[in-house]
């Protein structure tokens, strides 16, 4: 029988999530922001299942079911905003998009 | 049976670390579609068999496709032929291939090992899960369908092709 600290999940899911963090702080190319925000929500995720599995509750999983639809609604929306930002100006840097008019 | 769990958090983390310092798109996803296999194993291991088959299904499969996807698309011509003849050495799959075999080992050590039983003692079986899920939290369910659909239709206004052509026809 396995028996895993909370703790150490919910310390695996905050490292996950500070690199995350630091990934999207860090790099400027808007393909690689958006796998830090995938990285981020899925260490929410595994937040949630760790507290799900603490209590033996199933509520965890269903808040991680949530944060999957959440996630396939915002990668679809931010990828065709990428395609957007690679007709207007050709790069996808994101730094590029502050000139933006209009 | 817990260094099973160490050992899944530290192929997370590394392949983790990989994906952010990594130059080329193509080999960040790989790295990234790893990381997500080995969270998957450990929610299998924190006792959510329904969400660790979610994970490798809709988050390593489908979410993941979509970013394959649109990098191949943007990658221009001579580029893509450069990086396939790269796809041939060995050091370019050698790298996320180690970690996978290992996450490979450690399933099968589970499902030998276990034989037939979840190696969590506290395990939520989908049957709970979705009574649960279609009993108190419906009004959640209702809200992520819509939120789905704004994302669809969002995305197909952003991307559809009149608003790629007036966008470029802006820049000439």
């Amino acid at each position: 029988m396995i028996s895993i600290p909370t703790a150490h999940a919910l310390l695996l899911a905050g490292v996950l999530f500070l690199l995350g963090l630091v990934g999207v702080i860090v790099r400027r190319n808007i393909i690689f922001i958006l796998l830090c925000l995938e990285i981020m929500l899925n260490a929410s995720g595994l937040a949630f299942i760790a507290a799900g599995f603490h209590w033996g509750r199933p509520d965890g999983q269903i808040m991680f079911l949530l944060i999957l639809a959440m996630a396939a609604a915002e990668v679809s929306v931010g990828l065709a905003l990428m395609l957007q930002l690679y007709h207007r100006s050709h790069t996808l840097d994101a730094d590029q998009a502050d000139r933006m008019r209009g | 049976m817990n260094v099973l769990f160490y050992i899944a958090a530290a192929v997370a983390v590394i392949c983790t670390i990989m994906v952010i310092t990594n130059m080329n798109a193509v080999h960040a996803l790989l790295y990234l579609i790893v990381s997500l296999l080995s969270l998957a194993l450990i929610f299998f291991l924190l006792g959510a068999p329904f969400a660790a088959a979610l994970e490798v299904i809709v988050y390593a499969g489908a979410i993941m496709v979509l970013f394959v996807f649109v990098v191949m698309m943007l990658n221009p011509e001579s580029q893509t032929i450069r990086s396939r003849k790269q796809l041939l050495r060995p050091g370019m799959w050698f790298g996320p291939a180690v970690p996978a075999a290992i996450l490979l080992g450690e399933l099968i050590y589970v499902l030998t090992a276990a034989r037939g039983t979840f190696p969590a003692n506290v395990v939520v079986e989908p049957h709970e899960l979705s009574r649960t899920l279609f009993g108190p939290y419906v009004l959640c369910v209702e809200l992520a369908s819509i939120l789905l659909m704004a994302g669809l239709v969002g995305a197909y206004h952003l991307a559809r092709p009149e608003a790629l052509e007036t966008s470029e026809g802006d820049d000439r």
